[in-house]
């Protein structure tokens, strides 16, 4: 009996060992087949989800090229998208319609809106001198106060767009009241720029404000100061240094910002001051300058740039540049003006600014003209000698300018410059005909306060303390004030 | 002999270097499209921010670093809402970069099919100044985020197939993610429905509609115009009257006017951002810069006006 029991018990653990140990080997099977299972499923539902995604593409394809087929319509707010499991969503209230235009409505242009951006800038200043010689004398230019009383500094007309996918343009007209109130509308700039060329090449062509230093291309508007700095209008001119021309740029492949220029305009005009300009018949560094005329392309403008800039840090940028000029001069038969100049900026701003504000930002530039004055017997005009003979020589004049402007709370700028310009020395011409006021020494110290109730007007005052050798000290005011209408124009660094 | 093969092996190299950085290079106007970028473009995108967070993004220095990261870029995000109009043009004249030029697939519009809020039926620069194209600040709503998510997840597909699957599935995740934190934030706020607060800057109203709050006060008196003590009056007045409680100021706003006024109401002033990475913490990351903004608000209005 009890071996019986043994034996049944025994068999029956076997049994069950064996069943579990059975079971046990199933189970990888199992698992096996599970997993194989799992393996399947998930091909058959990756493979319906890429299907299904495809599906969608070609839908959005289609969605899109119908969208591109029809004309868009001006912007209508649509109505938000049903949220899922969202608790109490406000139905959008709609933003207040664009009307359309009806002939009762005024034409408004502003940016984005037309195929052309236009604005308008007015800038006019009051104020006074103890100088007699304002214009051209203590102010060197053309937009500078200019007179005891009133000045229109001028009424520019900005005309900006994409011409089309290839280049873009920009067109500056600018009408201007000198001292004695006549009118004068000049072509500032129009001028044609390519969008995208291969190997970051960029062409800039037509009627152009020449890239030498940085003021020179600057508007009068997004000056720091009333006026343009000494060295500015003695080397440069009292319009600046433009004609129509055109500029190969390329953008270096470099970590830092990296840009060579290569300018070439027509040399003549009274914007091509100390090139072959006749200067209205005006004698310049004692001799009569004709116009001349182009016999080959070495008579053109060239003016050559170099530009790097580098982020110091988070809220410090560096930027300097090297410029030349090189074009004849109306002086003698063959006569050539090169001008070199250095520009160097330099700005902070922190990182949490509001409106661009509190900044420091710190500009010179640095310039050097040799003028190869031609030889001449002259007796065509009146001085005290009775015609004398001048030599060839070069004559060699530098400058330079340096300002810093602080922008102290939003919407205030204190500023202050210095301006220094001299000749190297004494020219034969000046033994003979005595010391020319062109090229005297004389610098000028001017703080200003600048206030811009908004981005779009501007008030500032300016004092001006002018020591002119030979001349003395004169003392100017200028308070001037600026209007901008129309498109918001974007601002180079 | 040397020379011509340390040229040869350099010259190889960088021949390499380009099929190693097979990353797509986005280059954002604002930290706020860069957030939901990287969130759908992951590893595969290598995303630049042209503003940064705590700056002020109306007046962004067009330097020309800024115009050298353009000119590399395969895709650039902007608000189309004017916001950049200051600066992103100037930068973009010099760019010389065909795939990012108007028109071009590359160049993203985000605000394409998200439904502006505050758009003039007239242009009057007398009313301050005012956005054409309506209120900019649109990814405030974080619907619209969805809304921009989708349209970069398209972007991404569009001009780096080969990676679609990824974009698509980061783009699920996000959105996924997204829908579960709106509904908490929508409970979170549930309690405050109709409460009226004070911003510096009109920079909330999708916000404040999405969420049910009123942000219709406002310290600028209009927009773009500074405080002015006589407007500073009218608005602690109105602040009384109405019982609010909490003043929002962005990170380069002018914290002490905010806090004048506040000591004058017994009102609370919270530091906000519409940038993420403007508040400490919510670098790169959308959806914790909102999580921050309702828990803000929720903790400043749970408290009562004194």
């Amino acid at each position: 009996m009890k071996r019986s029991i043994i034996t049944s018990v025994c068999t029956v653990l076997c049994l069950s060992g064996v069943m579990s140990s059975a079971q046990q080997a199933n189970q990888p099977d199992q698992v096996q087949e599970l997993r194989h299972q799992l393996l399947q499923l998930r091909e058959t539902f990756e493979r319906a989800e890429r299907e299904h995604r495809q599906q969608i593409d070609a839908l959005q394809k289609q969605i899109e090229a119908l969208r591109q087929s029809k004309p868009q319509p001006a912007s209508t707010p649509l109505q938000a998208l049903p949220e899922p499991g969202a608790a109490s969503s406000i139905p959008p209230t709609p933003g207040i319609e664009k009307q359309g235009w009806s002939p009762a409505d005024p034409i408004r242009i502003g940016g984005g809106r037309a195929y052309m951006d236009i604005g308008l800038v007015g800038t006019f200043a009051v104020g006074g001198s103890t100088a007699d010689d304002i214009e051209g004398g203590t102010q060197l230019g053309g937009h500078d106060p200019n007179q005891r009383g009133f000045t229109i500094q001028g009424v520019e007309v900005n005309f900006a767009g994409a011409v089309d996918p290839y280049f873009r343009a920009n067109a500056n007209l600018a009408y201007l009241l000198d001292s004695e109130g006549e009118s004068s509308f000049e072509l500032e700039e129009a001028w044609m720029e390519t969008i995208a060329l291969p190997a970051n090449l960029q062409v800039r062509a037509g009627q152009y404000l020449t890239e030498f230093g940085r003021l020179n291309t600057q508007h009068p508007h997004s000056w720091s100061f009333v006026d343009v700095p000494l060295v500015n209008g003695r080397f440069l001119g009292p319009d600046g240094l433009r004609n129509p021309g055109m500029r190969v740029s390329w953008l270096a492949p470099t970590p830092f910002y990296s840009e060579v220029f290569l300018g070439v305009q027509n040399s003549q005009g009274e914007t091509a001051y100390s090139f072959r300009n006749d200067h209205e018949g005006e004698p310049l560094f004692g001799r009569q300058v004709s116009r001349g005329q182009v016999n080959s392309i070495g008579d053109l403008l060239f003016t050559p740039r170099y530009a790097a800039s580098f982020d110091l840090s988070d809220t410090q940028t560096v930027m300097a540049g090297a410029s030349a000029g090189f074009g004849p001069n109306g002086s003698g038969a063959d006569t050539d003006t090169q001008i070199y100049g250095i520009d160097l900026f330099w700005k902070w701003k922190p990182s949490n600014h509001h409106g661009g504000f509190p900044f420091v930002a710190w500009q010179t530039e640095v310039m050097l003209q040799r003028y190869q004055a031609g030889s001449t017997f002259d007796g065509s005009y009146e001085t005290d000698g009775d015609g004398s003979y001048l030599p060839e020589e070069t004559l060699t004049d530098w400058g330079l300018y340096s300002q810093i402007a602080w922008g102290l709370h939003k919407n205030w700028i204190a500023a202050f410059r210095c301006d220094y310009v001299t000749r190297a020395d004494k020219a034969d011409y000046e033994y003979v005909l005595g010391d020319d006021p062109h090229r005297l020494p004389r610098w000028r110290l001017s703080p200003n306060l600048t206030w811009f109730p908004t981005e779009f007007s501007k008030l500032r005052l300016q004092y001006n303390y002018d020591d002119r050798e030979e001349i003395g000290v004169d003392h100017s005011v200028w308070l001037q004030l600026e209007m901008s209408l129309g498109a918001h124009a974007a601002h180079k660094f | 002999m040397k020379p011509n093969l340390t040229l040869a092996v350099f010259a190889a190299w960088l021949s390499v270097i380009p099929l190693l950085q097979a990353r797509l290079n986005v280059v954002a106007t604002t930290p706020d499209f860069a957030a939901v970028a990287k969130s759908i473009g992951g590893d595969l995108v290598e995303i630049t921010t042209l503003a940064r967070p705590t700056e002020d993004p109306h007046f962004v220095d067009a330097k020309p670093s800024l115009i050298l990261k353009l000119n590399r870029a395969e895709v650039l995000l902007e608000g189309g809402a004017e916001l950049e109009a200051g600066w992103l043009p100037s930068l973009l004249a010099g760019a010389r970069n065909p795939r990012i030029a108007a028109g071009s697939p590359g160049h993203v519009v985000c605000n394409q099919d998200v439904p502006m809020m505050e758009t003039p039926a007239t242009l009057d620069r007398s009313e301050g100044d005012i956005h054409a194209r309506g209120n900019p600040h649109y990814m405030t709503d974080p619907a619209n985020a969805r809304i921009v998510a989708s349209h970069l997840a398209d972007v991404f597909c569009r001009i780096d197939p080969k990676s679609a699957e990824t974009y698509r599935a980061n783009l699920k995740k996000f959105l996924d993610e997204l829908a579960v934190k709106m509904a908490d934030w929508h409970k979170t706020l549930a309690p405050y429905q109709g409460r009226q607060m004070v911003a510096y800057h009109n920079a909330w109203p999708y916000f404040a509609r999405r969420f049910g709050l009123k942000i219709a006060l406002f310290l600028e008196p209009k927009p773009g115009l500074p405080p002015t003590p006589t407007h500073l009056a009218e608005v602690i007045a109105r602040m009384k009257k109405e019982q609010v409680s909490v003043i929002f100021v962005e990170p380069y706003l002018d914290r002490r006017t905010a806090e004048t006024v506040a000591r004058g109401t017994g009102a609370k002033v919270i530091d906000v951002a519409y940038l993420p990475g403007g508040i400490k913490g919510t670098e790169n990351d959308y959806i914790k810069l909102m999580d921050y903004l309702v828990t803000s608000v929720a903790k400043a209005l749970a408290d009562p006006a004194k």
